[in-house]
């Protein structure tokens, strides 16, 4: 057994240290320098600290790039990882964006320092490749986010939206952990490669199907799969905007890369057959159920909502049954259709999520009809708000669109060859259809939105909202990477 | 020839210059807009003059987009997109002339049109489906806006149901196009591969995925019983955008149905050609009826479009050379028509007495008070019910010679339509302009009209001559049209489904 290559880890956790290190200054130049300061210009200052740390985490984690395997295969930096990470750090630099639009929090260095935590928390996920740190890196992001989703003393629903997403995510933290117990267990090993091998060798024995079900409970909740969807809504209600925006973005990003690698590379081997022709039990039939039913769910719930964030819940529901499908081709068609559609999903959610913030500290903004009139109160709003909710309806140039379509097509394409997934006719090519069907639907409640931000006139005495300019410039960054990213799509899955 | 792409990047410039002109002054933005209406229009004029006709489609641009996935961004062209690409241009120009009159958010009116135009260019030039469809969609959003914001009645009912009806369609469209692609071995989405590849498809993957990509596009084309859409939106929507969705944006829906479902599932569509085509009658008879009954002015033109669609549906499905170049000349021709009869309507009738109701109308002396209008809708009517000399004649005669080489009983049946169509275009000439025309000699003086109504301004009469002179020219010369498109027709890509094809 070789040493181990103690050197070989710090570098690959430099960007880690810079986000812990950014968090830590924060903290200290908040508590030493700033205390006397407006919450305004604490918060200014904290976001400049932390944008600094993310922007020299992008580069420290582009200059360690793609290492392979780190320090006995705890971390694998492959590309999924450096791709993921990078996105997850840009997504972070998108929500302080979105936190300088908001009026600030009883605590903004905090509120920063923590969602730097997460961050942390998101890109040991990207890369975790071991059942222990796969379970410290979800926790450490989770319970940042308990806090980050409570942070707003002065309103109880954000009180009650942390309540609900803690007692959920605890619940699930602990399924989890269960699930793992029976894997190490049956495995008699905590790295995944290791459990990948062992468990391709041996039939399914009755005590795995427990420890699937068990790591599929944490799954879907950590993705917002119906029928684990329950705490999104009133999560992202109740929670501080920004928080809501990490939430539906970074955190998604980062499950998902964790899943999708805990379960193909780990659990590929008794993923199971959903070809009608020979179905077996695995994930991957309970995969299916939880797509389907996230796109029923969200689709159709999305329908009858009349608060724009529980809109946006039921929307990321739905998109989360996309994700599964997906995860379900990542297997065969590869990360790359998942992790544009996660990326980008992540762009344009929070994008919406900072028109909302803007909003917010003038005027509210929690029913779909306080959008109205916003063409006037503000055109630069409207129009990202436009970019957003047509990327997220999955119109042409727009990203959101070539997300859907690369998922689709290869969902479609692929299955032929390796049997398990069943083709054009098979289950995921028939979900991929349902898909394809409900965005009708979606585009529906979709334009409903714009439609009170475009259309209709202005409420009684609605003043002209100004838009602070890290905010204004954060909205107008989303806005053009998605419209790029739309048009060049090679630039991000070509990495793969 | 080479320069066609442009009409597409020209008109999104134009969009956002439009916008920004808007921000300065509400004459900026109208002059950028028609610049730039003009530029594109000009592009495809030189191209047409400098045109060869040809089966070959000529390729324009070619070069990989997502490598992957097999994706090309492919601009091509042949006779049927330069006939439809100059209809967009004059269609676009025209449209822009009858707005001048919008004064509430007009930056960003100009710009959503011109975006409209931009989506609507791009799908005429796009040789690989992939394209065409991010075209196809770009073109929906910018109609709900421009329904919704400048539109008249029920117009956030009108704006929901034409996005909703096009949406669904585009899914049925991508959800065929994908399967085909999967099917085919996922090795591109230019339609001569897709075309190869649904050669080896068997029948019954044929006729499902003929079903979903053809009734894709045939809900925007119109096809009974998916039209009910089209009535409401355009009665909705202001002059200028009901001039194009019934003029440029229907024709996208017949576009997609003629090269994209029909040439790429040939046995699929053998198998749909009866109901199609009894559809296709069904809607030129029922909504030909309906705009017989209207009391509505703007409806009997909503409704007259449906049944002037179901022409070029009909000629399609006969799936003869001649049928079919008789559809794409009805798409020429019907695009001019309806454009200049919704100008009418819309224009210098309703913004001037602003009510549509038959009933109201027929109180005025309307042929007095708005001689020009009169004229022009007598003209207009004239050429609608397909009178010889106008663009109308030739190209539904076309379309029923053809029919009647495929079944005689089809091309009966349609034959009617034409008799309704001169009924309802009659009906609503007599009642809308000459209601009160047998008391006219008792009172010669407009005295009973208190408010003495504006006179056409100099842009409306601008838009009504080059319509009324584009239907009149392509009525009097067809073949300046037909020559280019029947050899298009005769191209190996269409022949595998159309027939009677040998030069």
């Amino acid at each position: 057994m070789n040493p181990p290559d103690y050197a070989g880890l710090a570098r690959a956790l430099l960007p880690e240290a810079a986000l812990v290190l950014g968090a830590l200054l924060v903290l200290g130049l908040d508590l030493l320098f700033f205390r006397k300061h407006s919450r305004e210009s604490r918060l200014r200052s904290a976001v400049a600290i932390g944008a600094l740390a993310v922007v020299a985490a992008i580069g420290l984690n582009l200059r360690v790039g793609d290492a392979g395997s780190v320090f006995g295969g705890v971390l694998v930096l492959d590309p999924l990882a450096v791709a993921a990470r990078v996105g997850v750090l840009l997504l972070t630099l998108l929500t302080f964006g979105v936190a300088t639009g908001t009026a600030p929090l009883r605590h903004p260095a905090e509120y920063i320092a923590i969602i730097l935590f997460a961050t942390v928390g998101f890109t040991l996920m990207a890369a975790a490749q071991q059942l222990l740190l796969v379970f410290l890196a979800l926790e450490l992001a989770s319970l940042s986010l308990y806090v980050l989703v409570g942070f707003d003393h002065a309103r109880p629903e954000s009180a009650e939206a942390a309540l609900k997403y803690f007692l959920f995510g605890g619940m699930s933290a602990a399924f989890l952990l269960f699930g793992f117990s029976l894997l190490y267990g049956l495995t008699g090993s905590i790295d995944l490669p290791a459990i990948g091998a062992v468990l391709a060798k041996h039939d399914p024995q009755p005590l795995l199907l427990v420890a699937l079900t068990m790591v599929l409970v944490a799954f879907g909740f950590k993705a917002a799969a119906a029928p684990f969807h329950l705490w999104a809504p009133d999560a992202y209600q109740g929670a501080p905007t920004p928080s809501a925006a990490l939430l539906a973005s970074g955190s998604k990003l980062a499950g998902l890369t964790l899943f999708v690698r805990l379960l193909w590379p780990g659990l590929g081997s008794v993923a199971g057959h959903i070809n009608p022709k020979y179905i077996s039990p695995g994930w991957l039939p309970v995969v299916v159920l939880l797509a389907v039913a996230s796109l029923l769910v969200g689709n159709f719930a999305a329908l009858a909502q009349t608060n724009i964030r529980r809109l946006l819940a039921y929307s990321a529901i739905a998109h989360a049954g996309v994700m599964l499908v997906g995860v379900m081709i990542a297997g065969s068609a590869g990360f790359a259709p998942l992790f544009y559609y996660a990326a980008t999903y992540g762009i344009s959610t929070v994008g919406a999520f900072g028109v909302i913030a803007v909003l917010e500290g003038r005027g509210g903004c929690q029913r779909i009809t306080d959008l109205a009139g916003l063409h006037r109160r503000s055109p630069l709003l409207a129009g990202c708000l436009l970019v957003f909710v047509l990327s997220l309806a999955g119109i042409p140039p727009l990203a959101g669109f070539f997300g859907k379509f690369y998922i689709f097509a290869d969902a479609l394409s692929i299955g032929g060859a390796t049997g398990e997934i069943g083709g054009a006719t098979g289950p995921v090519g028939r979900v991929a259809v349902l898909a394809i069907l409900l965005s009708a639907v979606a585009f529906y409640y979709y334009l409903a939105v714009l439609k009170q931000a475009l259309v209709a006139p202005p409420a009684e005495g609605a003043a002209p909202v100004r838009v602070p300019l890290a905010a204004a410039l954060t909205l107008v960054v989303a806005a053009v990477l998605l419209v790029l990213l739309g048009l060049f799509p090679t630039v991000l899955i070509n990495g793969f | 020839m080479n320069a066609l792409p442009c009409t597409i990047y020209v008109s999104f410039t134009g969009a956002l210059l439009a916008l920004l002109a808007g921000r300065v002054s509400a004459a900026a933005a109208r002059w950028v807009a028609l610049a730039t209406a003009v530029t594109a229009w000009g592009l495809t004029l030189s191209a047409a003059a400098h045109f060869v006709p040809a089966a070959a489609v000529q390729t324009l641009v070619d070069a990989p987009w997502v490598p992957t996935l097999g994706i090309r961004y492919h601009l091509a062209a042949d006779g049927i997109s330069l006939t439809l690409v100059v209809l967009t241009g004059l269609a676009a120009t025209a449209g822009i002339l009858f707005s001048w009159n919008i004064k509430e958010r007009t930056g960003e009116f100009f710009a959503l049109y011109l975006a409209l135009i931009g989506g609507v260019y791009g799908v005429f030039l796009s040789a690989d489906v992939f394209l065409l469809f991010v075209f196809y969609e770009i073109a929906i959003v910018p109609k709900y806006f421009l329904i919704a914001n400048w539109g008249s009645t029920r117009r956030e009912y009108g704006a929901m149901k034409l996005a909703l009806y096009s949406f669904a369609g585009s899914a049925l469209v991508l959800l065929g196009v994908l399967w085909a692609y999967a099917a085919g071995g996922s090795h591109g989405f230019g339609l001569t591969d897709l075309a190869t590849a649904a050669a080896g498809f068997t029948r019954g993957e044929q006729i499902a995925m003929f079903a979903l990509v053809f009734l894709g596009f045939a809900v925007l084309a119109g096809m009974f019983p998916f039209h009910t859409w089209a009535p409401t939106g355009h009665v909705a929507a202001p002059t200028g955008a009901s001039m194009l969705l019934a003029g440029v944006v229907m024709k996208l829906g017949a576009y997609g149905c003629l090269r994209v479902a029909l040439p790429l599932f040939p046995i699929g569509f053998a198998f749909w050609q009866p109901c199609i085509a009894w559809l296709a009658i069904i809607g030129i008879l029922y909504a030909g009826f309906v705009a017989l009954v209207q009391d509505d002015f703007k409806f009997v033109i909503g409704y007259s479009s449906v049944s002037h669609m179901g022409f070029v549906l009909l000629g399609l499905a006969a799936a003869n050379v001649r049928a079919a170049s008789g559809a794409v000349l009805q798409m020429f021709s019907h695009g001019v028509i309806a454009g200049l009869l919704f100008a009418v309507v819309g224009r210098m009738v309703y913004e001037r007495t602003h009510t549509r109701k038959l009933a109201d109308l027929r109180l005025l002396p309307l042929h007095r008070l708005l001689p020009f209008a009169a004229v022009t809708f007598v003209l207009a009517g004239l050429a609608s019910m397909g009178m010889p000399g106008f663009s109308g004649f030739p190209a539904e005669l076309t379309i029923l010679i053809g029919v009647w080489t495929t079944s005689r009983i089809w091309a009966l049946a349609a034959a009617v339509g034409v008799l309704v169509a001169a009924a309802f275009t009659l009906r609503a000439i007599q009642v809308s302009f000459f209601g009160k025309v047998e008391t006219a000699g008792e009172s010669p003086a407009p005295a009973d009209h208190a408010h003495p109504l504006d006179p056409i301004t100099l842009p409306e009469k601008l838009g009504t001559v080059l319509l009324l002179g584009a239907t009149i020219l392509i009525g009097l010369k067809p073949d300046l049209l037909l020559g280019w498109i029947t050899p298009a027709l005769q191209s190996p890509f269409f022949q595998t489904v159309l027939k009677g094809g040998t030069p």
